[in-house]
This record gives structure tokens, sequence and C-alpha cells, in this order.
């Protein structure tokens, strides 16, 4: 049947061309993509992986908007260098939540995926308002407005949901609520629960005391809460490396 | 006979073509002036001022956007219209709609431009546009879509001409990337943000599907486009293999779209996806190499010409720039040399050797040749376009060069132990090492920018001339029959 194939009933055709372009470019779509939202072996089952507080996922909010992801990478690789300067190699669960990831692509500064508890919040406060005044040969830029500028919880509510609505286990009835209580426990349940955000959210940076000021809740009380927490929810210790092989 | 030729090209849409053309210079001028500004950041981080409008993270996606849709994407409407009208032997299908194209395009960049800098951005890599621009685009791009193959299906000549399948690849492929990529729920229909519908691992995919894909049709399937049409043209040769255009062009297109995953090596995408990547990414190198050596043969028995004629010169080198750097993407691809250049200023480098070398050169070569036509006149100046063409090549090298060496100290710096087998360098060690390696690439940049100043100003000496003509003909209509 080949021999019968001309490439000019291609290049005659517009509707043939299309057709077959399109059918060429699907194929790795289909092969290399959709399997990845099937296989369960994609993501891990690991213990302690959470969605982002309320506080958190503003700070987040926040990291996207100051484009921090074009100089830090959140995904630490399985490499020895790796681990002494970063810790465990980032795993497919801890950012399950995370929309969009941020792993990043470019380290003109270090990695993050692992720097919450790393320093303290005082260090983190001075950090961002003049990185230089810590680490002399810092060419990160100052961010001194995150201080001094109020964090808006106007559309908290609308945030959250909208992370439900992509499938992000935030609660907003009793019986989603319930559910998170027995993934989560409770703890953890009432920080997801929608109609409480906004006392949440206060009540974590009251806390929390991130930026150093109690009597409001700054963009840097936001920002620091979601960087303490980086790469602190689950707990390697009670991981078995076998455990993790059989996702590689 | 000069009568139905001159009817001729008064028979095509010009005017839709000059308005892309003057666009797309002037984005590179923006877009290359930004680059230069944050480049210069990354050496003199006072440049930042303390404000969140010059910060280098906000102002990143101004000039990658502003480069490749702005300056990229106008050289590619305003040839695109250009090669489609000429090969197929009539006017542009739906009038209107190409218009829409070009308001609505330039509408997209400014707007994208100005979201960024007041702190609205998806985080995702260079598709950082919030869902209501990407809507915009959604519909530019459909419009351009049925302007493209609505001519195509009016065409004259029973052959669609080998640039227009690369074209068409582009769009099609653009529609289907961008498409999936921005799939993303708003917090309400009044707000600029939204959170995608992807998370984590299948989010990385999906992006980098998108990322590099982006680069394989946007910068390369649609700048082979351009290279078909004007490269043969320009030399007055024929393209030198039929056949391989032929195997070439399937290959490109089927394997690109493999390719992305090989920018998630090492890390929590599974391992046979991102191995999958690095597979495709090296055979992808053959292909590559069709384009590039059918470009460059199809100027065998024309070479003298490269002696007088810097826009030949600049379509060499941008050959020869696709070429070089169709090499070191599949070596960067394999697993072990990723584990040394990723997150490194290396695969920055690459980028701009395809950024700066392939698809701005190959561009410059195509707007010289075809802006006189549009305006039906000749370039103000061949020595200005020497002049750009050897800025823009020392540009380049600068660039290049700092990156090389800066990436791959960075990438040994990282991994370097001591002898009690502790880590050797802090990781600010390896930051205050790379200033030289920015400064120089910062002034490798303000070349290339120099370089694309002339341009500009030649072109509109150019224009300026044309007009000039054209109404000095109108007044006397003997000079226009003559």
């Amino acid at each position: 049947m080949f021999k019968k194939f001309k490439h000019e009933t291609i290049e005659t055709n517009v509707g043939v061309l299309l057709v077959l372009t399109m059918l060429a470019v699907s194929v790795a779509g289909l092969v290399e993509i959709a399997p990845l939202f099937f296989l369960k072996n994609t993501v891990e089952d690991v213990e302690g992986v959470r969605p982002y507080t309320p506080l958190e996922s503003r700070g987040r909010d926040i990291y996207i908007r100051e484009g921090c992801y074009t100089c830090h990478s959140q995904m630490i690789r399985p490499f020895r260098d790796e681990q002494l300067r970063y810790g465990h190699y980032s795993l497919a669960a801890e950012s399950k939540y995370d929309h969009p990831f941020q792993w990043g692509s470019k380290r003109t500064g270090p990695d993050l995926a692992r720097v919450g508890g790393k320093y303290s919040n005082e260090w983190h406060v001075q950090h961002m308002i003049k990185p230089k005044s810590v680490v002399p040969e810092s060419i990160m830029p100052n961010y001194p407005w995150l201080m001094t500028t109020q964090l808006d919880v106007s559309d908290l509510t609308g945030r959250l949901r909208a992370q439900r609505q992509v499938g992000v286990p935030y609660s907003a009835n009793q019986e989603e609520y319930d559910a998170n209580v027995k993934k989560f426990g409770e703890a953890v349940a009432k920080t997801l629960h929608i109609p409480d955000a906004q006392k949440n959210l206060v009540a974590q940076a009251q806390e929390g005391n991130f930026d150093g000021d109690r009597s409001s809740v700054s963009e840097m009380d936001a920002l620091i809460a979601y960087l303490q927490v980086l790469g602190t929810m689950v707990d390697f210790s009670k991981i078995k490396p076998e455990d993790l092989v059989k996702y590689r | 006979m000069s009568a139905t030729s001159a009817a001729a090209s008064e028979q095509y849409d010009y005017d839709i073509i000059k308005k892309f053309s003057i666009m797309a210079i002037v984005w590179g001028v923006v877009g290359m002036f930004v680059g230069v500004y944050i480049a210069s950041q990354l050496a003199w981080p006072f440049l930042n001022f303390d404000s969140p409008y010059f910060s280098f993270g906000r102002f990143r996606p101004v000039h990658t956007g502003a480069v490749i849709f702005g300056f990229g994407g106008s050289a590619l409407f305003a040839t695109s219209y250009y090669v489609v009208q000429r090969t197929c032997q009539t006017p542009l299908f739906a009038r209107g709609l190409a218009t829409f194209t070009f308001w609505g395009w330039q509408a997209v960049i400014v707007l994208a431009a100005a979201s960024y800098v007041l702190g609205y951005s998806q985080g995702r890599e260079y598709a950082e546009m919030e869902w209501p621009i990407d809507l915009l685009i959604l519909f530019v791009w459909v419009a351009y879509m049925v302007v493209y193959i609505g001519t195509l299906m009016k065409r004259k000549q029973p052959h669609i001409y080998v640039a227009n399948w690369f074209y068409l690849s582009f769009i099609l492929v653009t529609a289907l990337l961008h498409t999936f990529n921005n799939i993303a729920v708003p917090v309400d229909l009044f707000s600029m943000k939204s959170y995608s519908l992807f998370s984590g691992a299948q989010d990385a995919m999906t992006q980098w599907w998108y990322g590099h894909n982006a680069v394989g049709f946007f910068l390369t399937a649609a700048f082979l486009g351009m290279m078909y049409y004007f490269v043969p043209k320009h030399a007055g040769r024929p393209v030198y293999s039929y056949r391989l255009s032929i195997v070439h062009f399937w290959a490109l297109s089927f394997m690109y779209m493999w390719v992305g995953t090989h920018h998630l090596h090492w890390t929590a995408l599974p391992d046979w996806a991102s191995t999958l990547g690095a597979a495709f990414s090296i055979m992808l190198l053959l292909p590559s190499w069709g384009g590039m050596i059918n470009g460059i043969m199809t100027l065998s028995g024309a070479w003298d010409k490269l002696r007088t004629d810097p826009i030949m010169r600049f379509m060499i080198v941008a050959l020869s720039f696709y070429g070089m750097s169709t090499f070191e993407g599949p070596l960067m691809s394999l697993k072990d040399v990723n584990a040394l250049s990723h997150y490194t200023d290396w695969t920055v480098g690459h980028v701009h050797s395809g950024a700066l070398g392939w698809v701005a050169m190959i561009a410059f070569g195509s707007m010289y040749h075809m802006i006189p036509k549009l305006w039906k006149t000749e370039m103000y100046s061949v020595r200005l376009i020497n002049a750009h063409f050897w800025l823009a090549t020392i540009g380049v090298l600068l660039y290049i060069t700092a990156m090389w060496i800066s990436g791959i100290s960075q990438g040994l710096m990282w991994r370097a132990f001591d002898e009690f087998g502790n880590l050797q360098y802090s990781f600010v060690e390896s930051v205050a090492a790379m200033h030289p390696f920015y400064a120089m690439r910062a002034i490798g940049g303000m070349f290339y920018l120099a370089g694309m100043c002339l341009m500009a100003y030649n072109v509109f000496m150019t224009i300026r001339q044309g007009v000039r003509a054209e109404r000095a003909a109108g007044m006397s209509p003997v000079a226009a029959a003559a």
C-alpha cells in the first residue's frame, strides 16, 4: 500500500496536512503525560503532608507574586551534595497540594524546599528587608515593603474556595470537615475549615509572631509562615528508604 | 508584464505585515533593554531600587514576554502573513480578523507586562499571564488560525509550500499547549488571581511540556518556516533537498513533543518519564540538523554572497547557531550532564544561544529582506546592517561564553567536597564567584541591544525613504508608471 502513497497527497490538501500534523504531535502527550494522572505510584503515599493553612497559603501567593521561583528552586535532587546542603530529596507527595508547582528551574539563590525551621523568624525578617545585612555577598533584592504592607484578606475565602475546586481538601461544610478530621487530625482540620479561615489566619499570625509585630498581620507574616513550613511536613525519621524506592 | 507584476504586489495585504514588522522591532528594543536591565540587576543588585515595581522577580517575565511573544511573535505574524500570501498567490482570508490579531496581540503583550509589574503572575515560566490575558490570547490565536488556514484553502497553487507546513504546525501546537497549560480556576470573575487545575508532579509535567514545546514550535518550527522561505529567496537558489524537508518536518513535529521532561531529570517526576524525554531529546538531534543542513546547503553555489551581503551572513550564522544549540540541547538532556547543568547559568546560556543566535538572527535576516519589499524601496544603509551583524555576533558570543563559565563553575562548586568529605563551598561563595561573569553577560547583552537599536534606526530611515518616494510618485503619475 505504501507504493501508492505520495507525499504530494498531503501537500496538496490542507485537511489531510492538518489532521496528520495533529496526530503526529498528539502521541507524546497521550503516552507520556496522560498516564501520570492515572498511575498510582506517581505520587508517594506518605504521612504528614497537609494543605497550607490560610496564612501559609497567602504567603505562598506572595512568593508567586514576587517571582521568587525565578531564582529559587523547591526541588532537592537525590545527590550527596544536595542531601548535605539542603536535606532529604524532595518527594512528589510534598508538592501534591501545590497549585501551581514551584519546583523552579534556576538556583541563582539556594533551594528552598526544606528551608522551614532552618533560620529563625528574626533572621528571615532581617533577610527580607535587607539580605546583605545577614549574608554580605547576597545579590537578592531587598523586600522592605513586605513589612509595611498589611496582608489583604478581603478575598481569603475566595482564594481557598478556588483551591478547593481544583482539589485541595479545604472544607466548606461539616461533612468535609469531618473527613479532614479523619485524614489529618482535628488540629489540622480546624485550620482547613473555610468558614473560620480569617479567624485562623489572625490566630496563627498572633501565635507565630513571624514579623515580630503582633499588632497587625503584614505580608511579611504570611511569607515567613510559608517559608517556615516548607519541607517540614514529612518526618523522614519515620520512613524507611526502601519504602520510597518503588516510587522512583 | 511590468503592469501585471505591479498589480500582483498590490493584490496582497501588506498593511498588516507592515504593522507587525514595526512592532516586532519596537518589542525587540524594549524586550532586549529589559533583558540588559535584569542582567545588570544580577551583577549590581542596587538596580532593584528597593521597589516592588523594579525587582528582578517581577521584571524577569516582562523580559521573556516582550522578547518571545512581543518580538518573536510579531515577527512570526508578519512573516507568516507575508509568506502565506506570496506562496499561495492570494490575499489574506478574512482581513478583519487579521487586523484583530494585530491589535489583540499587541494588547496581550502590554497587558501581560503591566500585570507582572503590578504583581499578577501564574508563577509558570513563560506562561505567567493570568487567566483574562490567557483568554484574550486564545481568541487571538483562533482568529490567527482561521486567517492562516483560510488563506491556505483559497490558494491558487496546488501545492502548499514547505514553509507553510512549519507555520501551520506552530499555530496548531501553540493553541494546544496554551490551552492545556493554562487551565485554572479564578478566585472570582473580577479577580486576576487563579489557581492551576493541576498540582505538583503533574503540573510540572504539563508546564514543561508547554515550556519546551514553546521553544520547539514557537521558537523553532515557526522560525524554520521563516528560514524555508527567506533563505532560498534571498540566496536566489532552490531549497537544497525536498526529500530532507519532508523527513525532517515530520520527525521534528513528532519528536519535539516528547522531550519536555528533560527539564525534570532527578526530580520527583517518575524516572521513566524523564528517561523517555532524554531518549527523544537525543534522537531529536537528527531532524534538527536536517533542517540546518537543508538551510546551509541551499546556499551552496552562492557562497560568494557571504562576502558582500550582511543579510545572508545573518541567515547563515543563524543556521550555525541553530546547529550548535540543537547539539548542546541533547547533550544537556543526558542525565549525567544534566545533574551538573540543571539549575545553573548553563541553561540560561543555552537558551540564549538559541534565542539570540538562531531565533533573532534569522528574524533579522528575514526582516531586512522583507521590509524594503513592503515599502517598495531599498534598505537605507547596508553598512548599518553589517554593523548590526557584528554587534549581534559579538554580543551572543560574550553572553554564552560568560554563561558557560559561570554555569559549569556553579555546578562544580555546588558538588565539591573537601578532604574530610564536607561540602567545600557555601552556597553564597558560588554567588560571589559569579559576579565577573554576570557583568560580562550584561555587557554582551548591551552589544546585542546596540545592534537592535541600529536596526530600528535603519528601518525607520528605510520606511521614511519609501513613504517619501511613494508620495513623490503619487504627485507625478508618469514617474509611477516608469
